[in-house]
C-alpha cells in the first residue's frame, strides 16, 4: 500500500506540474507597460512555489516508499537534525523567500498604485451597471458633465444621468459601449458604479479593479499593442454577470482621434 | 477506589465546575466585547465615508439611565456578603443575612428594569423628534447599539431573577459561582454601557 | 455513593438520560450532541455535493436538461434547463452549506463535541444546557437557510460572501434577492449565535475540566487544535454576527449601513444614503478569513492526532506543532485585507495586509516539516485513516503554495476573482478539512459506535477521493492562469472558449468522485449495524478515549475519575517501534520530558 501510495503521489506531483512547465493555459501575452513587473513576479513564485510543491510532495512519496514495509519492531530511527533542524531551517528559507517575494512584489504593486497618473494621461470615466460597461470622454472642453443619478435614463442612452440642457460641461461628453485608447499613451480611468458592485478586468492589460458603488476609484495603464480585447465583469453583480462584457479597443494615435471626432458627430 | 476517594474526586469536579462558571463568564464577556468593537468601527468606517454625517443630541434621561445603572452595580455589590453567607453556611431562607441580600437583590433587579425603561423612553423621546432606525446613520447606530446593549442587560436581569427566586426558596441550593458569575456579567453591562455612552456621545 | 452523587446533580451535570427524547433527541450528552453535529454536517454535505454536480453540469451543457430539476424550482429550471440565475442561487447555497454546515461544523463541533471532553478525562463539557443549545439553534439555522429553495423566488444569488449592495438593495438588483437573502442573513444570525455558545463551551471545558495530571501540554493535539478553533471562532462569529444583523436591518428596516447614496438599480433611484459597501467587505472578510483557519486547524489536530498513531513514534515536536497552531490562529486576525487587494482599499494598507499573510506560510511550513519529518524512521501503519491523514499532508501542501501567489497583492491584480482562487481555496480549506474529517471518521468511528468500518471499502474510497479531488481542483488554477473568471454561469467570451476542454475533464472528474463518496455513505451505515464489533482499542492508541468501552457510557468513565500520567505521544518508548503507553498508565517513562 505503502509503494502504490507513493507512486501514484509521484505520478499526480509531475503530472500536475506539466501544464504550468509547458504554458499550456497560460496568461494571454501581456499589452501594458506595467504587466511585464507582475509576469515576472508571477513567474518569480512560481519557481518558488513549484520548487515547494514538488519537494514537499516527493519528499512525502520517498519517506512513505521507504518507511512503509518495515516488518520488524526496530529501534526507532530520528530525522538528523530533529526538530530544531526543521523549524529553523524553515525561519531560515521560507522567511527569506517570502520576505524576498514580498518586498519585490512591492515594485509591481507600487507601478500599478503609487506612481500618479500624468496630467496629460487621457481621461476616459468607465460606468459599471447591470450589466453593462459605458465609457465617457470629457470632450473638447477636457471636463465631465456632473453625473445625477435621478437624470439616468436608459430608454433614452442617457447611461450616465448627464444633464446637458443645465449644465455646459455635459453637452460634448461622448459616450461609448466600447473603451476605444491610443496606444503608448497613459490612461487615467476613472471608475463609477451606478448599481451594485461590479469590476473590471482585462486579462491582457493585467488590470483589475472593482466598481465600488458610492466611492469613486481610479487606475491607470499604458497599452502598448494595437488590437481587440475583452473587458469583463469579475464582482459578482447578479443573473447577468457572467454576460456582462465590452470591448478595449486599442488605436493608433490617428485612428482614436478619427474614431473620437465620429463618435462627437453621432451624439 | 474507596468511597472516601469518590468524595474528593467530586469535591474537586464540583470546584472545577465551579471554575468552569467563572471562565465561561470572562469568555463570554471576551465575545460580547468583540461583538461592540465590531460596531465601534463600524461607526468610524461609516461616518468617514459619509460626506453628510448627522451628528444628533443624545436624550437627556440616559444620563440619568447611567446613574441607575451605576447605582445597580452598588446595591448588588451589598448584596453580595450576605449572599456569600447563605451560600457558604446553607442558611435557611428568610433568616436575617439571606433577607438583606435578598432585598439588595430585588432592589438591583429593580433599578435593571428602571433602566430599560428609561431607555424605552429615550426612543420614545428620539422617536417624538422625528428621529427613527432608518432616519439617519447617527439614529440607526443610536437604535442597534442600545438596543443590542439592552438584550444582553435582559439576559443578567433573567439571572439576577434566578438568584433571587433561589434565595427566596427555602432550602434551594445555589452555588457560588452562579452568584459570583452573574455579579461579574451585571458590572460588565454597566462597564460596557459607560462605554457606549462615550462612543455615542462624541461620535453620534 | 450518596454522597458522590448529590454534589454532581448540584453542579448542574446530569444523570443517565431517561426516555427517546432525553436520550437522543434533546441530548445533554456531549457524545450525542457530537453526533447530531456530525449527523447534520452529512446531511450538508450531501445537498452541497450535489449541488455541485449540478452546477458543474450547467457550466458545460448550458442549456442541457437536468430531470427533475424542473420540481425543486419551476422559475430556476424551466424545463430542467437551468438559468444563469438559478445558477448562482445553487453556488450561494453550495458555499454556505459547505463554509458554516459543513466545514465548521464536521471538524470542530462534531468531533470536538465528541471527543474533547473524553480527551481531557471530564464527564461533560462544562455547560451541557448550552450545548445542547448550540445545536439546536445550528439546526434552526440550517432549516432557515434550506427554507430558501422552497420559496417562490429560490435562494439568493449573491454567494456566500453577500457583498452589499448586491445583497442589500432587495429584489430590484435580481431574483433570490428578497426572502431568499433575508432568510440567508437571519440563518448565518443564528448560525453565529450557536457557534458562539458552542465555543464557549470548548474553552471553559478544556480551562477547567481536565482530569488530575492532565497539564495542558498533555492533552492530545486535537484537543489543543479545537481549543484554539474555539479561541478563533469565538471572536470571529462575535464580529459577523452584529455584521449580519446591520445586513439584514439595511434590507428590512430600511437603514443604510451599506448602501450609500444615489444607486440606481432596474431604473430605480434606492432610497438609501451615505452607506459603506467596503464595511461590508471589512466586516465580513474579518470573520472570513479566520474561518479558514476554523476548518482547517481542526483537521490539523485531528491529522497530527491520527498521524502519530499510524507511524508509532511520536511527532518530532509536539510543542512545535501546538506554537504554530497558536500563531496561525493569532495571524489569521490580522489579514483578512488580503481578500480586498482590488477593492479599492488604500493601496498602502495592501501591503500591510501582504506581509502577515504571507507570514503564516512559515508556521504552515514548519507544521508540514515536522509531519513529513516524522515519517523518517517510522513504521508506516495504512489504515484508511492513516491514508486520509497522508493525503491530508499533501493536499494541504497542494493548496497551500498558491497562497504564495495571492498573498501578493501585484499578483493578485492578474489572478483575483478566476479559478485560480477558487482551486486555492477548495484545496486547503475544502478537500485538506474534508481529508482531515474522513481520517477522523475511520479513526473515531470504533468508538462512536462500537463497530468497525470496512477498511477495505475505505481504502476504495481513499484511491477514487485522492486522485478524484487532485482531478477536479489542480486544472481549476490552470484556468485561473488564463485568466477564467469565477461565478459565472456559462462562459460566453471568446478568451474563455478555448478552456472548455478543461471545464469537461474537470465535471467528469467531479461527477465520478462524487459518486465515490456514496461507498462512504454505504460503508457508514452498512458498518454501523453490521460491522465487527470494535474492541476497546483498536489501534493500539494512547489517548484517554481508548481507555473506555466502546461506545462510551453516557458518563464517559463511569465512575472512573482517569488520572493522566503521561502525555498521548508515548509511540515507540522503549526505543522500538510498535509499543505505546497509555496516558493514564502509571508505568515511568524514561527519558519522559
Amino acid at each position: 500500500m505503502g509503494k502504490f501510495f507513493a507512486v501514484v503521489l509521484t505520478i499526480i506531483a509531475l503530472v500536475s506540474a506539466v501544464p504550468i512547465v509547458m504554458h499550456t493555459w497560460w496568461m494571454p501575452p501581456d499589452i501594458s507597460t506595467h504587466g511585464h513587473a507582475i509576469d515576472e513576479q508571477l513567474t518569480d513564485t512560481m519557481a518558488e512555489a513549484g520548487f515547494s510543491f514538488l519537494a514537499a510532495q516527493l519528499l512525502l512519496a520517498l519517506f512513505v516508499w521507504k518507511f512503509s514495509e518495515r516488518k520488524d519492531s526496530g529501534p526507532i530511527k530520528s530525522l538528523p537534525g530533529g526538530a530544531k533542524g526543521l523549524v529553523i531551517a524553515a525561519l531560515i528559507l521560507v522567511g527569506t523567500e517570502m520576505l524576498a517575494l514580498g518586498v519585490l512584489g512591492q515594485k509591481a504593486w507600487a507601478s500599478v498604485y503609487f506612481t500618479p497618473a500624468s496630467p496629460n494621461a487621457l481621461q476616459v470615466q468607465a460606468q459599471a451597471g447591470q450589466f453593462a460597461f459605458y465609457f465617457r470622454y470629457p470632450g473638447a472642453d477636457g471636463k465631465f458633465g456632473a453625473l445625477h443619478p435621478d437624470k439616468i435614463d436608459e430608454g433614452n442612452q442617457n447611461y450616465f444621468g448627464l444633464d446637458p440642457a443645465n449644465e455646459v460641461e455635459a453637452r460634448d461628453d461622448i459616450v461609448s459601449g466600447e473603451l476605444a485608447i491610443p496606444a503608448n499613451r497613459e490612461v487615467l480611468l476613472l471608475i463609477h458604479a451606478k448599481d451594485v458592485g461590479h469590476s473590471f478586468y482585462v486579462p491582457e492589460l493585467r488590470i483589475q479593479q472593482d466598481f465600488v458603488p458610492g466611492l469613486d476609484l481610479s487606475v491607470h495603464f499604458t497599452a502598448t499593442k494595437v488590437g481587440r480585447y475583452e473587458i469583463v465583469c469579475t464582482q459578482l453583480c447578479g443573473l447577468g454577470h457572467y454576460n456582462m462584457k465590452a470591448y478595449l479597443n486599442v488605436m493608433s494615435q490617428e485612428d482614436f482621434d478619427k474614431w473620437l471626432k465620429q463618435k462627437a458627430s453621432e451624439q | 477506589m474507596t468511597t472516601d476517594g469518590k468524595a474528593t474526586a467530586a469535591a474537586m469536579n464540583r470546584s472545577s465546575a465551579e471554575e468552569a462558571a467563572k471562565s465561561g463568564i470572562w469568555v463570554g464577556i471576551a465575545a460580547i466585547t468583540m461583538t461592540f468593537a465590531a460596531f465601534t468601527s463600524a461607526i468610524i468606517v461609516r461616518e468617514g465615508t459619509d460626506t453628510s454625517w448627522h451628528h444628533m443630541t443624545l436624550p437627556g434621561v440616559l444620563y440619568l439611565n447611567t446613574l441607575v445603572l451605576i447605582a445597580s452595580s452598588i446595591t448588588l455589590e451589598l448584596s453580595r456578603r450576605p449572599v456569600a453567607a447563605r451560600i457558604s453556611r446553607r442558611e435557611a431562607a428568610g433568616q436575617e443575612g439571606s433577607r438583606s441580600g435578598l432585598l439588595w437583590l430585588l432592589v438591583t433587579l429593580g433599578l435593571g428594569l428602571m433602566f430599560l425603561a428609561g431607555q424605552y423612553a429615550a426612543w420614545r423621546e428620539l422617536a417624538s423628534q422625528g428621529l427613527f432606525l432608518a432616519t439617519n446613520p447617527s439614529s440607526s447606530f443610536f437604535y442597534v447599539l442600545t438596543a443590542v446593549h439592552g438584550v444582553h442587560l435582559l439576559g443578567g436581569l433573567a439571572a439576577l431573577g434566578y438568584l433571587a427566586g433561589k434565595l427566596s426558596m427555602a432550602g434551594a441550593r445555589l452555588r457560588r459561582s452562579t452568584a459570583e458569575a452573574t455579579s461579574i456579567y451585571w458590572h460588565f453591562m454597566g462597564g460596557l454601557w459607560i462605554y457606549l455612552l462615550l462612543v455615542m456621545r462624541t461620535r453620534l | 455513593m450518596q454522597e458522590a452523587s448529590a454534589p454532581q446533580a448540584q453542579q448542574g451535570h446530569h444523570g443517565p438520560p431517561e426516555g427517546f427524547i432525553r436520550k437522543y433527541v434533546f441530548s445533554l450528552d456531549h457524545k450525542v450532541i457530537g453526533k447530531q453535529y456530525y449527523g447534520l454536517a452529512l446531511v450538508a454535505v450531501f445537498i452541497g455535493m450535489t449541488l455541485s454536480w449540478l452546477m458543474r453540469y450547467h457550466l458545460i451543457y448550458p442549456n442541457g436538461k437536468i430531470f427533475g430539476l424542473e420540481l425543486l424550482s419551476k422559475v430556476g429550471a424551466p424545463g430542467g434547463v437551468m438559468t444563469p440565475e438559478y445558477y448562482l442561487s445553487l453556488m450561494t447555497m453550495h458555499g454556505t452549506l459547505m463554509v458554516f454546515f459543513v466545514l465548521t461544523n464536521a471538524p470542530f463541533a462534531a468531533f470536538g463535541n465528541y471527543f474533547l471532553p473524553i480527551q481531557i478525562g471530564a464527564e461533560d463539557m462544562a455547560f451541557p444546557r448550552f450545548n445542547m443549545m448550540s445545536f439546536w439553534v445550528t439546526l434552526v439555522a440550517f432549516l432557515v437557510l434550506v427554507t430558501a429553495f422552497f420559496i417562490p423566488d429560490g435562494p439568493p444569488i449573491s454567494g456566500w460572501t453577500a457583498y452589499a449592495p448586491l445583497s442589500a438593495v432587495g429584489t430590484d438588483a435580481g431574483p433570490g434577492l428578497g426572502w431568499g437573502q433575508n432568510l440567508w442573513g437571519l440563518s448565518i444570525a443564528i448560525f453565529c449565535v450557536g457557534s458562539l455558545l458552542g465555543s464557549l463551551n470548548f474553552i471553559a471545558t478544556t480551562l477547567d475540566l481536565r482530569a488530575k495530571g492532565m497539564t495542558l501540554m498533555r492533552m492530545p493535539l486535537c484537543t489543543w487544535a479545537w481549543f484554539i478553533t474555539a479561541c478563533i471562532s469565538l471572536l470571529a462569529f462575535a464580529v459577523l454576527l452584529p455584521a449580519c444583523l446591520l445586513l439584514v436591518l439595511d434590507r428590512m428596516a430600511g437603514t443604510s449601513f451599506f448602501i450609500p447614496a444615489g444607486l440606481v438599480v432596474s431604473d430605480r433611484l434606492q432610497a438609501h444614503a451615505g452607506g459603506s459597501p467596503l464595511l461590508w467587505q471589512h466586516l465580513f472578510w474579518f470573520f472570513g478569513h479566520p474561518e479558514v483557519y476554523i476548518a482547517i486547524l481542526p483537521a490539523m489536530g485531528i491529522v497530527s492526532h491520527i498521524l502519530i498513531n499510524s507511524i508509532r513514534r511520536p511527532l518530532l515536536s509536539a510543542k512545535v506543532i501546538i506554537y504554530s497552531m497558536m500563531s496561525i490562529g493569532f495571524l489569521s486576525y490580522m489579514v483578512w485585507g488580503h481578500h480586498m487587494f482590488v477593492s479599492g482599499m488604500n493601496p498602502f494598507s495592501s501591503l500591510m495586509f501582504s506581509f502577515p499573510t504571507l507570514t503564516i506560510t512559515i508556521p504552515a511550513t514548519v507544521m508540514t516539516l515536522i509531519w513529513l519529518g516524522s515519517l523518517y524512521g517510522a513504521r508506516i501503519r495504512f489504515t484508511s485513516a492513516s491514508l486520509f491523514a497522508l493525503g491530508f499532508i499533501s493536499m494541504f501542501v497542494s493548496g497551500g503554495v498558491s497562497g504564495f501567489f495571492l498573498a501578493q497583492p501585484s499578483i493578485d491584480i492578474y489572478l483575483h476573482a478566476t479559478y485560480f482562487v477558487v482551486g486555492h481555496f477548495h484545496m486547503v480549506m475544502g478537500v485538506a478539512a474534508i481529508f482531515g474529517v474522513f481520517a477522523g471518521t475511520y479513526f473515531w468511528f470504533p468508538k462512536m459506535t462500537g463497530r468497525m468500518m470496512s477498511e477495505g471499502l475505505g481504502k476504495v474510497h481513499f484511491w477514487f477521493t485522492f486522485i478524484g479531488t487532485y482531478c477536479i481542483f489542480m486544472p481549476f488554477h490552470y484556468l485561473g492562469l488564463a485568466g477564467n473568471v469565477r461565478r459565472y454561469s456559462s462562459f460566453v467570451d471568446d478568451f474563455l472558449l478555448p478552456l472548455m476542454p478543461v471545464h469537461r475533464f474537470i465535471t467528469i472528474a467531479a461527477l465520478i468522485t462524487g459518486a465515490a463518496q456514496f461507498i462512504f455513505l454505504y460503508n457508514l451505515i452498512h458498518s454501523r449495524f453490521r460491522g465487527k464489533v470494535a474492541p476497546v482499542n483498536p489501534w493500539e492508541a494512547t489517548s484517554l478515549e481508548w481507555t473506555i468501552p466502546s461506545p462510551p457510557p453516557w458518563n464517559n468513565f463511569g465512575d472512573r475519575h482517569p488520572v493522566v500520567y503521561h502525555d498521548p505521544h508515548q509511540y515507540g518508548v522503549k526505543g522500538s517501534l510498535g509499543d505505546y503507553v497509555m496516558q493514564d498508565s502509571p508505568e515511568k517513562i524514561e527519558n519522559e520530558s
